[in-house]
């Protein structure tokens, strides 16, 4: 599944993927409470971890996330920043209490994937529903919207991307092989 | 188009308040942050945001209702959401009583957050449209400086530049601080007078003597102290108009010079044998009733009449109240720079505050009131409190109350008095202002044995 997502990521965003970081175990995000994973404590030590030679850092966990003003969320990104992180936890049917269905889940992974790479390259919520930049606030809206760019935001991707080709080569690191334990 | 919308967080605790700002600003919105409620204060008086979310628990003096009392002193109409982990009805109502416009409970759904944000800033775009639109608004209902929305005013505006470039005399006629001086103005620079001179006497400012030599000049050696010679106001105005304010405060032998003026466009200087002729357009204005003043014979008739060629009279602002809020906000436009102050608004209840008083001083005292309350202004919109004089000053609108044992007949005679009293004697005004004809309410004066001012 990782394979297929570098795939899709670097088909989108036209860069080099690195999938052999290893990550810490994000247990000390852990909130008992809750029992949910803070994710920006994760995405703050993601960010201390991050080299400086590596352009964008994104995680991919099973863990549930949550932001202290959210009940949850399905990942986190620093705008415009180095690091992402999704969480795949809400993005299997059978969260929902419905059969799997690996196809959708997959979808749902990659454009959660994209979405969280797109603000690390500077995109904001797009207004446009069916633009892969649009808000998802349930998983409905992730099954409505495409996972493609509305034109607005391919254009400013596009500059974005031009930016940074200026200040250095491309470089994305995937990894999903210390993704916190089941609970 | 979101990022053009400024959102600030106030939260002590870091993680809370900067995963908050980082959700918000991957919705697209400029996030700041403040660590503390003084912080967030001090903030708030530098710039305006469109909403604040403040959490209700933060320590180091200023909680989150003491924090939102402090930007709705700079800001009264501020959004602000307060958050709080545990939901009690006494600190949700404590909050929604002090103006919070949300109360919203950690952690909450992230939907649930989304259609709030959604939800103040489309009011927030509704109210930024509307401002544009009130500027647009502002600059439809003004002409040369006079800004105005009542259909009597723009038919005014509609005589103005029909009769701009013709030669006839003008009188204007309406209370002090209507701005007969501005529509005199409005009429010069309208015709084809334009490029020549607008002069203006004030009638009522002057001796009689003084105002003979102000107005035609005079030759040198012509009274004591006239050591040179001096053209008068009738000859600097040559080619344009000349503007005579308060025409009604002139002496019986300076309406006699007046009216050889208008007769035959010439006259003498002060002391002078030779005739002077000039090409100049009289635009005349009083306050005072002057076809009273004529039947009573203070004011000769015949200069009435060769002054009242075309007439205009300009309501009072009591009579176009609908004015009072263009005319506010035009006023805080051009005062901020001039005043250096970054006022931008007045709040709703303030502006219903000038609109219910009574302006005896007409246009003039609302400019004056909206200046002083700019003055001592400490936020970006003027407020009640800001207003404060006008209270003190007992003349906010009485409100009606009925008498007890009084006859229909005596109600009549105390209202018939008042308004009599208000016009200051101006029997036409009050006629108008009473919604009867001028004979019926001379009847009645005679009825009631009312005595006129």
């Amino acid at each position: 599944m990782m394979q297929m997502i570098a795939r899709h990521v670097r088909g989108m965003f036209g860069c080099e993927i690195d999938m052999n970081l290893a990550l810490p175990n994000p247990d000390y995000a852990y909130d008992e409470k809750k029992g949910q994973y803070s994710s920006a404590v994760i995405l703050k030590n993601l960010a201390e971890l991050c080299d400086s030679r590596v352009p964008k850092l994104l995680a991919i966990t099973e863990v549930d996330l949550f932001i202290p003003m959210l009940t949850f969320v399905y990942g986190q990104a620093q705008l415009a920043g180095k690091v992402a992180i999704v969480s795949v936890a809400r993005l299997s049917p059978e969260f929902y209490g419905l059969p799997p269905d690996k196809d959708l889940t997959v979808r749902r992974i990659r454009k959660e994937v994209s979405h969280e790479l797109g603000h690390t390259f500077g995109l904001v919520h797009c207004a446009d529903k069916s633009c892969l930049m649009s808000l998802s606030t349930e998983i409905m809206q992730v099954d409505l919207k495409s996972e493609s760019l509305c034109e607005s935001c391919s254009i400013v991707l596009e500059e974005n991307l031009k930016k940074l080709l200026a200040v250095g080569s491309q470089r994305t690191v995937a990894d999903s092989s210390n993704s916190g334990p089941d609970r | 188009m979101k990022t053009q919308w400024e959102i600030l967080v106030v939260d002590d605790e870091e993680i809370m308040r900067e995963s908050l700002a980082a959700w918000l600003r991957e919705d697209g919105y400029a996030v700041d942050t403040a660590i503390s409620g003084r912080i967030a204060a001090e903030k708030s008086k530098e710039r305006d945001y469109a909403i604040y979310f403040i959490d209700l628990k933060m320590p180091g003096g200023m909680d989150g209702i003491e924090t939102m009392m402090e930007i709705r002193k700079i800001h009264p109409e501020a959004s602000i959401i307060i958050i709080t982990a545990y939901a009690t009805v006494d600190t949700a109502i404590s909050a929604m009583k002090e103006g919070a416009q949300e109360y919203i409970v950690k952690p909450c759904n992230p939907k649930e957050i989304s259609i709030l944000v959604e939800r103040i800033i489309k009011v927030k775009n509704l109210q930024r449209e509307n401002t544009i639109l009130r500027k647009k608004l502002m600059k439809q209902y003004s002409f040369h400086d006079i800004i105005s929305k009542n259909p009597k005013m723009q038919e005014i505006f509609q005589l103005i530049q029909e009769i701009s470039s013709l030669k006839s005399t003008v009188l204007i006629q309406g209370e002090s601080g209507t701005g007969k001086e501005l529509i005199a103005r409005a009429i010069h620079y309208s015709g084809d007078r334009t490029s020549k001179p607008f002069i203006c006497v004030s009638c009522a400012a002057l001796a009689e003597t003084l105002l003979e030599s102000e107005l035609f000049g005079h030759e040198k050696g012509a009274f004591t102290g006239a050591v040179s010679q001096k053209k008068g106001k009738f000859e600097l105005a040559d080619g344009g108009t000349i503007f005579l304010d308060e025409i009604g405060d002139i002496s019986p032998k300076l309406q006699i010079d007046l009216l050889r003026v208008l007769q035959e466009k010439t006259f003498y200087r002060v002391g002078g044998a030779e005739e002077l002729s000039v090409d100049v357009r009289v635009i005349a204005a009083t306050n005072c009733d002057l076809e009273e003043a004529v039947k009573s014979g203070k004011f000769r008739d015949d200069l009435f009449y060769r002054l009242n060629v075309i007439n205009i009279h300009i309501p009072p602002l009591r009579n176009r109240r609908e004015d009072i809020p263009i005319l506010v906000r035009s006023f805080i436009e051009r005062l901020s720079p001039e005043l250096g102050k970054e006022i931008d608004d007045i709040t709703e209840s303030s502006l219903k505050l000038l609109v219910d008083h009574d302006w005896a001083g007409n246009v003039r005292e609302l400019e004056n009131a909206v200046e002083r309350a700019m003055v001592t202004c400490k936020n970006k919109v003027l407020s009640d409190e800001d207003f404060g004089f006008l209270e003190s000053n007992g003349n906010r609108r009485r409100i009606w109350s009925v008498p007890d044992n009084l006859r229909l007949d005596e109600v009549e005679k105390l209202v018939i008095e008042a308004t009599i009293k208000r016009t200051g004697g101006n029997i036409k005004e009050a006629a108008v202002t009473l919604g009867i004809d001028r004979s019926t309410l001379y009847d009645k004066i005679k009825k009631y044995g009312i005595e006129r001012e």
